[in-house]
């Protein structure tokens, strides 16, 4: 229990810090740390999930950073989506999903480096940055680095 | 012509859909781009607004995986709850200090923990 309890902090801290959701690492603590199967691990993450979107929602609302119309659209519209990929996921055996995830979560770290790298190019400009660590010249920087 | 918007986000939503309910994952890196890419968002509106989207998004793929029966739901709610803490302090702390060093060191993590699901 007190493992759960210590990837839930651990993976909130890093992904509020470094702009990277939750799943992404509950994933992996849920196999790893606590031993679910990748199936039982990514359905248990989803849960999860959605108290730490509904509290980063709601206080992105109050910065007036969310468009309600379009979050509504995008999040009901997703369901044919959600059920197709959650369809998807079952008909794959536990090796096959484990084999993705671990692909996904290996372009995630590539993203992370790329952006690290590029802050350092740009970051004449750039104090402590929010979330992405994007800035006004973000689009500049990324056309910069690569 | 609000109709072609409303595809764009449809297949937005469709496109989140799909990667969340593969992967057990928001999808917030799918809706981000496509928000600042297809309809012009700027960083900060999109991560606000893919993640109103991502609680409906996650609630809807927890509810077809429960069906499956494959969400532990206790487990769920030890993660997700501290969780809350985590991001809030996260967050402040991203405001007071710089972040490079931690991506990398956790791009590292995240490669050590693929390497690990990929021998398991």
């Amino acid at each position: 229990m007190i493992w759960l309890i210590l990837i839930g902090v651990a993976a909130g801290v890093l992904g509020g810090l470094l702009g990277v959701g939750g799943g992404v690492l509950f994933v992996p603590g849920l196999v790893i740390v606590v031993g679910l199967t990748q199936h039982e691990a990514e359905a248990t993450s989803l849960l999860a999930i959605v108290p730490v979107a509904l509290v980063g929602a709601v206080r992105q609302n109050r910065y007036g950073n969310v468009r309600r119309d379009d979050a509504l659209l995008v999040g009901v519209l997703s369901v044919a989506g959600v059920a197709g990929g959650v369809a998807l996921a079952n008909a794959l055996s536990g090796t096959a999903l484990r084999t993705a995830f671990a692909v996904l979560i290996l372009l995630i770290a590539a993203q992370l480096v790329r952006k690290a790298l590029r802050d350092e190019v740009g970051h004449a400009a750039a104090d402590p940055l929010p979330r992405t660590g994007a800035g006004a010249g973000t689009s500049v920087r990324a056309r910069g680095s690569e | 012509m609000p109709s072609e918007r409303a595809l764009k986000l449809m297949t937005i939503g469709t496109a989140a859909g799909l990667f969340s309910g593969l992967f057990g994952v928001g999808g917030g890196t799918v809706i981000v781009p496509l928000l600042v890419v297809w309809l012009g968002y700027d960083e900060r509106e999109a991560t606000g607004t893919s993640l109103a989207a991502i609680v409906f998004i996650a609630a809807f793929a927890a509810a077809v995986q429960g069906v499956y029966g494959n969400v532990h739901v206790l487990d769920a709610l030890l993660i997700g709850i501290p969780a809350v803490g985590g991001v809030l302090f996260g967050t402040w702390l991203q405001q007071r200090m710089r972040v490079r060093a931690l991506s990398l060191l956790f791009a590292a993590v995240l490669i050590a923990s693929a390497v690990e699901l990929l021998l398991e």
